[in-house]
């Protein structure tokens, strides 16, 4: 459940930002997630919860940004989309695949007062 | 406090912008931020890179789920490889220092990690271990993960190369369900050959399936408990380390060749 250790670094970005930026609280927290990025957004829904209580952002609203996974396939030579890691090319059908986005995990923006 | 990091006791951390703006209560606001959720421990994972770099030092993060026979492997590597190379092992667990015996019963030194509640390791707890080791210059260093197929692969450790490590009683599908650990890794070792007769595992379909995530992941087969492959093993870690501390000696050399120029 390395879910729970991602939200405490948002909890420790949010609480660094309002240091920096001067606000009390965070009212949205934008997530984005990629389709191929380590975590599970359901997952990250439920610990987010949990982990900031008590803090800036205790009650905020996360609203998460899937973004869709892209690979290379060296063979023709295309970006491609895939669902999954282990998806193979839509055009040649074969693996020879490097994912060059949709696996960011970051937070984007930030709604404060 | 800890000296490296400001970290405990509520200790300031490095920010760079020590002015606070005067906050305006009256509306709500939106900011952008862009930050990666890992951006801090990539930064440790950085400072503990530069770290293994500058003393030479040949890191491996070793990550298997529980029970693949990592601290077998280790082991036995290190009974094969000791007095020929300096060496020492970070053992990751949640609870209890039962590897680190294993480890420190072979003479290495051995440093445990427990994590408690906490699912893998981090650069910020690789660093606080770099501290208790007394690290000889130009060492392998062995990083031994929780056991976890999942979690430890987001965790960048600051290693020089990541090997997973998959026991032919798991199943040959591992590669396709756990996805995150394989893209990740740079080798592949295939452990437990030994009971191949025994299993449902079908070794081709297996690195076929490593492939299909990982087109560059290289693979080696073995059995730790009856040393069964464990030469290309050994072989494989000579090769990477030679590699290393040979690019780390014409940095050197160059930077010498600077300085030498600079003095005359």
């Amino acid at each position: 459940m390395h879910e729970m250790s991602l939200c405490e670094s948002v909890v420790e970005i949010l609480a660094e930002e309002a240091r920096r930026q001067g606000f009390q609280r965070v009212k949205t927290v934008w997530l984005e997630i990629g389709r191929l990025a380590s975590a599970d957004p359901e997952a990250i829904r439920f610990c987010f919860d949990a982990v900031t209580r008590a803090t800036v952002a205790d009650g905020a609203r996360l609203e998460i940004i899937d973004t869709p996974g892209q690979a290379w396939c060296e063979r023709c030579a295309v970006t491609v989309e895939i669902k999954q890691r282990f998806d193979a090319c839509p055009v040649c059908g074969d693996f020879p695949l490097r994912v060059i986005d949709g696996d960011a995990l970051r937070v984007k923006q930030l709604e404060v007062e | 406090m800890c000296g490296v990091c400001g970290c405990g006791e509520g200790a300031a951390h490095l920010e760079g912008h020590s002015h606070s703006h005067a906050p305006d209560l009256s509306q709500a606001r939106m900011i952008q931020i862009e930050q990666d959720i890992l951006g801090k421990n990539d930064r440790y994972a950085r400072a503990n890179r530069d770290h293994f770099i500058r003393h030479g030092q040949f890191v491996l993060n070793l990550v298997s789920s529980p029970g693949s026979g990592k601290t077998t492997l280790l082991t036995a590597t290190l009974n094969q490889l000791k007095g020929a190379i300096p060496m020492a092992v970070i053992e990751g667990d949640q609870q209890t220092s039962v590897d680190a015996e294993r480890i420190r019963a072979t003479g290495i030194q051995a440093v445990q990690i427990n994590t408690g509640k906490g699912c893998h390791l981090d650069a910020h707890m690789v660093g606080h271990a770099l501290d208790e080791l007394n690290l000889e210059a130009n060492s392998l260093l062995f990083i031994e993960n929780v056991g976890n197929l999942v979690c430890p692969a987001a965790f960048d450790l600051g290693e020089t190369l990541r090997v997973v490590i998959l026991s032919v009683t798991e199943g040959d599908d591992k590669p396709l369900k756990y996805p995150d650990m394989f893209a990740g890794a740079h080798l592949m070792l295939l452990n437990k050959i030994d009971l191949l007769p025994h299993v449902d595992f079908d070794v081709e379909k297996c690195i076929d399936h490593a492939r299909r995530v990982n087109p560059d992941i290289q693979i080696l087969a073995l059995s730790a408990r009856t040393g069964d492959g464990l030469r290309p093993w050994l072989e494989w870690l000579r090769n990477q380390r030679n590699a290393l501390l040979n690019a780390r000696i014409a940095q050197l050399e160059t930077q010498m060749a600077i300085l030498k120029a600079r003095a005359d």
